[in-house]
């Protein structure tokens, strides 16, 4: 079967809903590929409150933040919604094969916005050694199973890693009546946000072990405990004070991973550091045409960055169909000292309007500089009384900082 | 008495010694904004409970609620108690009542989500599927 449109967005999450509004509001028609029975993404399954304070500037719940998004594309005609549909292949020609009840689908569009979210790294990916019982679940796993199944995972449950998934489902099963011995960490600092380590784990005296991590999991059919050990300065475990801890559930909280594969198919390349694809401020990937926002572009902590990357990226989709994008040279952006990591990683001339900037930092520091440099020049700073690096670091910079340069470097310092 | 907390107000997060007598004094904190936390944490802390309850005929077997705005901390073990014992019947509104004026706070417990029933979800599935 074949479809025709002006853009693709693929994935129905927060950042695919936000990319379908800004598009359709310039009278393109919009198709979303949802594999999900429904739009919204993880919102669905987080029922806990903390989102929309920057974009809505109140506190809604992950459910309701989707909803006002999901109401607002009902009053777009232009916009289609496919649901329980699969991607399984994209070409050079933005021609995509896609999957769902109706059959194979061969879909012609102009531009494509990749909002593909992340999916969670599982045991397999830590590679702990032990039996293979049952009771062990990644976090958003046992949180969609809590919330949106209505089913208990277990009744004695440790949590390893300190993500915010794994925080609040530390207090969510404490709240349906399990018992939770702890969260593990193997980092010295917490992964999560603070306001998640006060009232998910201090407000209910789960005590969380920083330096230490899982070392075997034991049980035949189901689990009966696993064995934790402190680690070293450089991540090792040291085997000889492993203790036991009796359990029935072990949760993971260790992280993300964007779900890249099809790109990767059609070898857009992908920043190691992001595990996103390089993108330019105009969240444009270095392929013309396809495009990149939210959780596949690179992990965010609040969702009204997510949202907002969506609104970039459906705008851009909207100027490239129309030719408005006219990129005569690019430079390449480094960084430096602490910072991780950085979306944009790339600047297209000329820039006409302000560009976010989005950082992640290596170790938690205070009173931190962030410095922007071409050619080792200094050109503007920002400063920050603490950065974490579970808190991503947004700041805005004006076009007349960013004319012309060589060399761009962000760098910070202490 | 003396009580540690770390503050939430921004992502700075002073770690703050509360001492209290008569008086409530804050130490560590590095403005004012973190003062009042601290206050209005030891003399009454409150959170937005949310959770799920029971749904008959629904898309789902549950439905996440929420109450209207933060509790009191010492009501939250009793309105989960109360709360798995309701349980609604599809389809509803988001926003939905589930229980109103809880412990005479006035303060509500509501839906937060939409749910269609069974019938009606496979319903709109097929006419998608027939154009």
């Amino acid at each position: 079967m074949q479809k025709e449109v002006d853009i693709v967005i693929i994935g129905g999450g927060p950042a695919g809903l936000s990319a379908s509004i800004s598009s359709a509001e310039k009278g393109k028609s919009i198709l979303i590929l949802e594999r999900n029975e429904e739009l919204g993404g993880v919102l669905n399954q987080c029922i806990h409150p903390g989102f929309g304070l920057i974009y809505f500037k109140e506190e809604l719940t992950g459910p309701e933040y989707a909803y006002r998004f999901i109401k607002e594309i009902e009053k777009y005609p232009n916009i289609e919604v496919w649901l329980e549909t699969m991607v399984v292949d994209i070409t050079n020609e933005k021609e995509i094969t896609a999957i769902n009840k109706d059959g194979i689908w061969e879909i012609k569009t102009k531009a494509i916005i990749f909002s593909t979210g992340c999916r969670e790294r599982t045991r397999g990916n830590l590679q702990i050694p032990g039996t293979r019982p049952a009771g062990i679940y990644t976090a958003g796993t046992a949180q969609r199973l809590v919330n949106i199944e209505g089913y208990l995972p277990g009744e004695k449950i440790l949590i390893l890693g300190s993500g915010d998934i794994g925080l609040i489902m530390a207090r969510r099963l404490k709240w349906e009546g399990a018992e939770v011995i702890g969260v593990i960490e193997k980092l010295p600092y917490p992964g999560g946000l603070t306001r998640n380590l006060v009232q998910c784990l201090e407000d209910y005296n789960i005590p969380l072990y920083l330096k230490h991590t899982v070392v075997e999991i034991l049980g035949k059919d189901r689990v009966e405990g696993v064995y934790i050990a402190p680690v070293d300065d450089y991540g090792n475990p040291i085997m000889d004070n492993k203790r036991f801890i009796e359990c029935d559930t072990l949760l993971l909280s260790v992280g993300l991973i964007p779900e890249n594969d099809l790109l990767e198919n059609i070898n857009i390349p992908l920043d190691p550091r992001t595990q996103g694809p390089y993108v330019d401020q105009y969240l444009s990937t270095l392929k013309e045409g396809i495009f990149s926002c939210g959780n596949s572009l690179l992990v965010n902590d609040l969702v009204d960055y997510v949202t907002l990357q969506g609104i970039l990226a459906g705008k851009s989709a909207v100027r490239y169909i129309n030719n408005e994008i006219n990129i005569e040279k690019r430079a390449h952006i480094e960084i430096d000292g602490n910072l991780r990591l950085v979306v944009p990683q790339y600047l297209s001339y000329p820039i006409l309007e302000d560009i976010t900037f989005y950082f992640r930092v290596k170790e938690p520091q205070k009173s931190a500089i962030l410095t922007l440099k071409d050619n080792d020049k200094r050109i503007k700073e920002w400063r920050f009384p603490v950065v974490k690096p579970a808190e991503m670091i947004v700041i805005k910079v004006k076009p007349e900082f960013l004319r012309d340069m060589e060399n761009p470097k962000f760098s910070m310092e202490g | 008495m003396k009580k540690e907390l770390t503050c939430i107000v921004c992502p700075l997060g002073c770690s703050l010694e509360i001492e209290i007598g008569e008086d409530i004094i804050v130490k560590g904190n590095k403005c004012e904004k973190g003062k009042n936390y601290a206050i209005e944490e030891i003399k009454n802390p409150k959170r937005i409970l949310t959770t799920t309850i029971k749904i008959k005929n629904g898309k789902y077997k549950v439905i996440p609620v929420k109450t209207t705005a933060p509790i009191p901390k010492e009501y939250i073990f009793p309105l989960l108690e109360k709360l798995s014992e309701i349980e609604i019947s599809a389809p509803v509104p988001i926003g939905y009542k589930v229980l109103e004026n809880i412990f005479q706070l006035s303060i509500d417990v509501i839906t937060t989500r939409p749910m269609e029933t069974k019938e009606n979800t496979r319903k709109t599935k097929e006419t998608k599927k027939s154009t």
